[in-house]
């Protein structure tokens, strides 16, 4: 009887043990593999932190440095990036995408950024427009110093900073009738845009800052739920606006005007002035207006997104 | 006389562990939506929520105090029931004069780490503090004998606070994605009327009996 008993304790504590190794032994192994497919694709951190909002990672490989607000590697995680040799090509699709914007209204005095990031769009403005006022909202203090450290980027007399809560900025901005011609709305956290950045009331206060030409310009995603969502919403405040999509990437670029918007034709017609400028960041103007269409491609009945329904992040799985 | 007293006791346990989880699922559902409520106002950053927090910390350590020193007199379900009634009524201004109190309060205070502060204290504080009150005072209705005190009271932790999980999981997972912020204040505020005018006519039979 006593041994029997011996036995089975034993046997549970042998078994005890087992487990504890073989919780090491996975732990190892994963830290093993993910270190492995790092470095297969060559990708270094050169910088990790965790700021009171997420993770900020700056990761360089042998073309390009990126910023990833996420751990996981999946691709299509990197916020904003750029190739080492030729730091003014744009890298992303989402960044030229938007630059067709200028097709319908191309010379911005005063633009809003929703959204630092690593600084693409702040930069690509100001080189393209030196005398232009830019203000860039950002919630995350730490993002502004990642952004300056390593991409480059810099407050000047022209371009500034306000961290705090975009949603707070904007509707302070408009309380005080200040006005921006063009508002570029690029907020993202890990995971995607903040619910309170995405409704209804949200843009109503956001088009409070446009002039008569004013345009807004939002960088979204085509794919899940809150693609319709969010088209239906954009339409109820802006009306029709150009849907701007692109092969090879999920993101969508939404460019809404408080003009009417030029038809194709005018669009076609404007490209070869402004080409040139633009080939600096690698692309060519001429290829876009066949992509901004006013088309409806979503369904129309999913409900739009208000301050009382928001379930953006919800809807986006 | 005495079995009388035992099956009116067994119901009155019953409702009272009952009350104890929806109120624990109601001001965790609260709290979770009072994030969505002021987003709109004072944003999202992590001071909303710190504000959001501290208000009903305090709330409900003001509310247990309470409570507590009310469970001193004649304690009955009468008064049990008319927390639950009373929070509901005094849910009402957050459902249906929220924005314009956000939006008089975001006039006056740049700051939004004080606004959010303000408004979380004039929106959530007195319902959050009568809701508060029925944790000590279930205490009181159940507990017999002060060796069992220590028995009634973890089951009264367990059961609210288990409400508490739910009601968080329940608002975040499923609820914001059916209904609008003010159809689910809404709803709470009538389940707590229920709840509290079940409390008080259980208190009225009680005392038939």
């Amino acid at each position: 009887m006593q041994t029997s008993e011996n036995t089975i304790v034993r046997k549970q504590l042998a078994w005890r043990n087992f487990k504890t190794e073989i919780l090491v032994v996975l732990a190892i192994a994963l830290i093993i593999f993910a270190k492995d497919m790092l470095a297969q694709n060559g990708i270094r951190y050169i910088h990790q932190e965790r700021s009171l909002y997420r993770n900020i990672l700056v990761t360089e490989d042998t073309q390009r440095r990126c910023l990833r607000f996420t751990i996981t590697s999946r691709s299509g995680q990197n916020q904003s990036c750029r190739f080492l040799d030729q730091p003014r090509e744009l890298v992303f699709p989402y960044a030229k995408m938007s630059l067709s914007s200028l097709l319908v209204q191309d010379q911005p005095q005063r633009i809003l950024i929703v959204g630092l990031g690593g600084g693409t769009l702040s930069d690509t403005y100001s080189l393209l427009f030196p005398d232009t006022e830019i203000v860039i909202s950002e919630i995350d203090d730490a993002v502004v110093r990642v952004a300056s450290e390593y991409f480059d980027f810099k407050e000047t007399d022209k371009i500034s900073v306000d961290v705090g809560d975009a949603r707070v900025f904007i509707k302070r901005q408009g309380l005080r009738g200040e006005k921006y011609d063009l508002v570029i709305l690029d907020a993202f956290n890990g995971e995607y845009i903040p619910e309170h950045l995405m409704t209804k009331e949200f843009l109503e206060e956001v088009k409070r800052l446009l002039p008569e030409n004013g345009m807004v310009l939002a960088n979204t995603f085509s794919t899940s739920r809150l693609y319709a969502a969010e088209s239906n919403t954009y339409r109820e405040v802006f009306g029709e606006f150009f849907n701007i999509r692109m092969n090879g990437t999920g993101n969508r670029v939404i460019v809404a005007s408080m003009q009417p918007l030029p038809d194709q034709e005018t669009l076609v017609s404007r490209a070869p002035a402004i080409r040139e400028r633009l080939e600096q960041f690698g692309m060519d103007i001429t290829e876009f207006p066949k992509l901004m269409s006013t088309e409806i491609t979503w369904d129309t009945n999913q409900r739009i997104l208000t301050d009382q329904y928001s379930p953006a992040n919800l809807l986006n799985n | 006389m005495n079995t009388n007293t035992s099956t009116n006791s067994a119901l009155q346990t019953w409702l009272v562990l009952v009350f104890a989880f929806i109120s624990g699922f109601i001001i965790m559902a609260i709290e979770l939506l009072g994030g969505r409520i002021l987003a709109p106002y004072f944003g999202s950053s992590i001071f909303v929520w710190g504000s959001i927090i501290t208000v009903f910390m305090l709330s409900l350590s003001i509310g247990y105090l309470c409570g507590g020193k009310l469970s001193l007199l004649k304690p009955n379900l009468k008064l049990y029931g008319s927390f639950f009634a009373g929070a509901a009524v005094l849910l009402l201004p957050l459902v249906f004069a929220g924005n314009q109190i956000m939006e008089a309060i975001f006039l006056r205070i740049e700051d939004p780490r004080y606004g959010s502060l303000v408004v979380s204290m004039l929106l959530f504080f007195l319902p959050t503090a009568v809701m508060g009150m029925i944790a000590p005072y279930s205490v009181r209705l159940l507990v017999s004998s002060t060796h069992g005190s220590g028995h009634v009271a973890g089951k009264l932790y367990f059961i609210s606070t288990l409400g508490s999980a739910l009601g968080t999981l329940a608002t975040s997972f499923y609820l914001v994605l059916w209904f609008e912020v003010n159809q689910i204040l809404i709803t709470m505020c009538l389940v707590l009327l229920c709840t509290g005018f079940i409390a008080i006519i259980a208190d009225l039979k009680g005392n038939d009996i």
